[in-house]
C-alpha cells in the first residue's frame, strides 16, 4: 500500500505556511487529486464487516486521479470525528467513507455540517431529509443473498438443524436471520434454524463457544451475523459441520465446509460513488440496493453443493436479480404462532415496516429478548 | 533509602511506585523525576523506531509524523487535547487509590455506570433549565461512579477480596448492566439497530472550550487533577492516606481509620472517571450506548502508572498518549503501518518506563542531596 505521495517537504510547506498565519488550507497543495477517506472500526482483514470495506477501498486505487486513505480501528467516540478531521486537514480528502454504523449520529453529521464542502457517505442507511445534503447514506438488501443462502443450506442439511450466531437481535440482524430460515424452509419444509445471540459484534469466544454448542446439538450448518465470522467459520468446519459465509468470502478458510455465503459488494458500489462524486453528478443522500443493484452478491457454491440445490438457488437468485421476487410475502408467522405479515401482503425490499423487524419466523429457535 | 525522604513510612520501590515524595521539596528529587521518565520515553522511542525500520519504513518519517500527526499543527494540538480530555480523568481512577497502594484497574466500569446515571438524571429533569441539567449529570455522574469503585474498596475492605480483581470483573458487570438497561427499560424505541438511550438534547450539551473544539472535560480533568493533588500531598487526609498506603499495620497503630480512608479515596477515584463518562455523554455521544465502552478507562490505567501514580504528572502523561492517539492515524495512512503499531509503542514505553524505576538514585548528578 502506497499513502506515501506526499511528500515531507510538501507538508513541512503547508505546515509553514499555517503556522505563518496564512491560514492556507493543506490540502490546497495537493488538490490535483480527489483524495478519498475510509475509516474502519476494526481491523482491515476480518474476514469480515471491515475487510469487505477495505476491499471496496482497494477497488479505488487503479482509478486515475483517485487517492485512498485508510485508518483502522476508529472507535465510535469523538476519535472519528478527529479521524475524519485529520484526513480533511492533513491528507486534503474530500470524500469520506466512515463505514461504521455508530459513526453516524452525531459524529459525521457534526462533521459534516463544519464542512459543508465536502461529502460524507456513510454505511448503514440513515440518512433523512433533516440530516444535512452533503451527507448521505448507503445499503445493501444483503437479506437476498442471505436467502439464497438458506436455500442452500436446506438442501444440504442432513439433520434438518441449521444454526446461526447472531451478534444482537436488531432488525438488520434478525431481517437476515429471517431470511435465511424462509430460504431453508424453501428447500426444506421441516428444517429447523436454532439462533444464539453472542450481544456483541465481536466477541470471538463466545461466537466459538456458540458455533460448538450448536453442532453439539446435532447443527450441521452453521451461518452467523457478527463482525468478523473467521471464528465461526473455522471452527464449524473442524468439527465436521458446512458453513455459510457473511460479508467476505470465507471459502479460503473452510474450503471443505464452505458451502456459499452473503457477501457485500463494495468494490462495484465505491468506484460507482467515485466516479459521481469526481464528475460532478450527485451521489443520491439515501442509496440502497440489493442483488439487481450488484450491491450485495452470492459466493461462488462449494464444490460438494448439489444439483438440485444449485439449481432451485439459482432460480431464485435470478429472480432476485430480475427484482420480480419478494422474501418477505405473507403468510408469515413468528415462531410465537402469532401472524406477523397477513395473507396476501408482500412486504418488498423497500418497505419502511421491514426496518423496524423485532420478530423471528416460524422455524426459527431462539427469541430476540 | 535516600529516595524516600518525603514519605518515611514507605519501603523504596512502593513509595517510588506511589509517586512523588513531596514535590518540589528537593531540587535533586524533581530533576530525578523528570530526567528519567524523559530518557525512558526517549529510548522508547529508539527501539520503536528500530521496529520500524524492521518493517522497511524509515524511522526519520516515522518521528517526523509522530510529531506531526499530535503536536504539529493546530489542529493537531486540538486533537490531541481531544484524545487526552478523559483520559486525565479516568486515570485519576487508578492513582488515587494507589496512594493507599490499592490497584484499581476498574475505571471503565465507573466510567459507563458514571454516563449511565448522567444520562438517567438528564432524561428525568427534562424540564429543568440547561444548567441545571448539567450540575445534576454531573452529581449523578460522579455520584454512580463513585459509588461503584467504593464498592470495590468495601470488599476489600470488608470482605477481603482483592480489589485489582473485584474491579475488573465490576468492568463487565457495568458493562451487562449498561447493555441491558439500553436495549431494554432506557432504550430509545426508535434507535432501531444501534440500541440507545434517549437524546438528553441540544439544548443540555456542554459545548466546547471556546477557541477550540475541545470539550469541557479536559479542563475538568485538569482542576480534578490539581485538586487531588493538593488532596493527597497538602492535607491531613492526603498524608493520612499514604501512610496507610506505606504501612497498613503502622496506620492502625497510629490510629488511622484505614477504612474510611479506603472508601473515601475510592469513591473519589470513582468518581473521576464517572465525571469523564458523563463528560462523554453531555459533550460528545448525546446519549449512552454501547459506544460509550471504548476502552478510556483501560488507558487510564496506563497513564496512571506512567505518571508512576502522580496525579499532576497524570496531566503531561495524559497528553502524550492523547499524542500517540492523535498520531496512531498518520501512521496508518502515511506509512501503512498497523493500527496495532501505537500498541506496541504504548507498551514499548510502559515496559521500559517501569524498568526504569531501578535508575532513580543511582544516577550521580542527580542524586538527592541527603538531608
Amino acid at each position: 500500500m502506497n499513502l506515501d505521495n506526499i511528500s515531507r517537504r510538501r507538508v513541512l510547506q503547508g505546515t509553514a505556511a499555517l503556522t505563518l498565519g496564512t491560514a492556507l488550507p493543506l490540502r490546497r497543495a495537493f488538490a490535483k487529486d480527489t483524495t478519498i477517506g475510509f475509516i474502519y472500526v476494526g481491523s482491515r482483514d476480518d474476514y469480515g464487516y471491515n475487510q469487505a470495506h477495505a476491499a471496496g477501498a482497494a477497488a479505488l486505487k487503479s482509478m486515475p486521479g483517485i487517492k485512498v486513505v485508510e485508518e483502522e480501528k476508529v472507535p465510535e467516540t469523538d476519535a472519528v470525528e478527529k479521524t475524519m478531521e485529520s484526513m480533511i486537514n492533513l491528507d486534503g480528502a474530500t470524500l469520506l467513507f466512515p463505514t461504521s454504523f455508530g459513526y453516524y449520529n452525531p459524529h459525521m453529521i457534526k462533521m459534516a455540517l463544519k464542512y459543508p464542502a465536502l461529502r460524507f457517505e456513510h454505511c448503514g442507511g440513515l440518512w433523512t431529509d433533516k440530516d444535512p445534503k452533503n451527507a448521505g447514506s448507503y445499503f445493501g438488501y444483503i437479506d437476498e443473498a442471505q436467502h439464497v443462502s438458506g436455500i442452500v443450506a436446506g438442501h444440504m442439511t442432513k439433520s434438518g438443524k441449521l444454526g446461526f450466531v447472531a451478534a444482537k437481535p436488531i432488525p438488520q440482524v434478525l431481517r437476515n436471520i429471517n431470511a435465511f430460515a424462509l430460504g431453508a424452509r424453501l428447500a426444506n419444509p421441516k428444517a429447523t434454524l436454532q439462533v444464539i445471540f453472542t450481544g456483541d459484534w465481536s466477541m470471538p469466544v463466545k461466537e466459538a463457544e456458540s458455533t460448538n454448542s450448536l453442532i453439539d446439538q446435532g447443527v450441521d450448518v452453521v451461518t452467523c451475523h457478527v463482525d468478523g465470522p473467521k471464528t465461526v467459520v473455522e471452527n464449524a468446519a473442524r468439527r465436521g459441520a458446512m458453513v455459510c459465509g457473511y460479508h467476505v468470502n470465507q471459502a479460503v478458510l473452510a474450503p471443505q465446509a464452505y458451502l456459499t455465503g452473503a457477501e457485500w459488494n463494495w468494490e462495484v458500489l465505491y468506484p460507482r460513488f467515485a466516479k459521481m462524486f469526481t464528475t460532478g453528478e450527485t451521489i443520491p443522500n439515501f442509496y440502497r440496493g440489493g442483488l439487481k443493484e450488484a450491491i450485495v452478491k452470492v459466493s461462488p457454491y462449494g464444490k460438494m453443493v448439489g444439483e438440485a440445490a444449485r439449481k432451485q438457488a439459482d432460480e431464485v437468485k435470478a429472480e432476485l436479480t430480475a427484482g420480480t421476487y419478494v422474501i418477505f410475502k405473507g403468510p408469515i408467522a413468528d415462531n410465537k404462532g402469532k401472524t406477523v405479515i397477513a395473507a396476501g401482503v408482500a412486504r418488498g425490499q423497500t418497505d419502511p415496516e421491514l426496518e423496524k423487524m423485532d420478530y423471528l419466523v416460524d422455524g426459527v429457535i431462539g427469541a430476540t429478548s | 533509602m535516600k529516595a524516600d525522604v518525603g514519605a518515611p513510612v514507605a519501603p523504596s520501590g512502593v513509595s517510588r511506585l506511589l509517586g512523588l515524595p513531596a514535590f518540589g521539596r528537593k531540587i535533586g528529587g524533581v530533576a530525578e523525576y523528570i530526567v528519567i521518565p524523559a530518557l525512558a520515553l526517549a529510548a522508547s522511542l529508539v527501539l520503536f523506531g528500530i521496529f520500524v525500520a524492521l518493517f522497511g519504513k524509515n524511522p526519520l518519517d516515522l518521528y517526523f509524523y509522530m510529531y506531526q500527526g499530535a503536536f504539529g499543527t493546530w489542529f493537531s494540538w486540538q486533537n490531541t487535547l481531544t484524545r487526552a480530555a478523559p483520559l486525565i480523568l479516568t486515570a485519576l481512577c487508578t492513582a488515587l487509590p494507589a496512594q493507599l497502594g490499592m490497584v484499581i484497574i476498574g475505571g471503565e466500569g465507573a466510567l459507563l455506570i458514571g454516563a449511565l446515571a448522567a444520562t438517567g438524571a438528564a432524561l428525568a429533569l427534562q424540564a429543568a433549565p440547561p444548567l441545571f441539567v448539567d450540575v445534576a449529570m454531573a452529581c449523578a455522574g460522579m455520584i454512580g461512579g463513585g459509588l461503584w469503585i467504593m464498592l470495590s474498596g468495601a470488599l476489600r475492605q470488608y470482605r477481603g477480596v482483592n480489589e485489582t480483581i473485584s474491579s475488573l470483573l465490576l468492568v463487565y458487570i457495568a458493562l451487562a448492566i449498561l447493555n441491558y438497561l439500553v436495549e431494554g427499560p432506557m432504550r430509545d424505541p426508535t434507535s432501531l439497530n444501534k440500541p440507545s438511550t434517549r437524546e438528553i438534547g441540544a439544548a443540555n450539551m456542554i459545548g466546547t472550550i471556546p477557541g477550540t473544539d475541545v470539550h469541557w472535560g479536559l479542563v475538568f480533568g485538569v482542576i480534578a487533577a490539581v485538586l487531588s493533588y493538593i488532596l493527597i500531598y497538602h492535607t491531613v487526609f492526603g498524608f493520612a492516606a499514604r501512610v496507610a498506603g506505606g504501612n497498613i499495620r503502622a496506620a492502625k497503630v497510629v490510629g488511622l481509620s484505614v477504612g474510611k480512608l479506603i472508601l473515601v479515596t475510592c469513591f473519589l477515584a470513582g468518581a473521576a472517571a464517572g465525571l469523564a463518562g458523563m463528560m462523554e455523554v453531555a459533550a460528545v455521544q448525546g446519549r449512552t450506548n454501547a459506544n460509550l465502552a471504548a476502552g478510556y478507562g483501560f488507558a487510564g490505567i496506563l497513564v496512571a502508572f506512567l505518571a508512576r501514580q502522580n496525579p499532576l504528572a497524570v496531566i503531561p502523561v495524559a497528553i502524550l498518549l492523547g499524542g500517540i492517539g492523535a498520531s496512531g492515524g498518520l501512521l496508518q495512512r502515511r506509512l501503512g503501518l498497523p493500527d496495532a503499531s501505537v500498541l506496541v509503542l504504548e507498551g514499548t514505553i510502559f515496559v521500559i518506563v517501569l524498568a526504569s524505576d531501578s535508575l532513580y538514585g543511582r544516577i550521580g548528578f542527580l542524586k538527592e542531596k541527603a538531608s
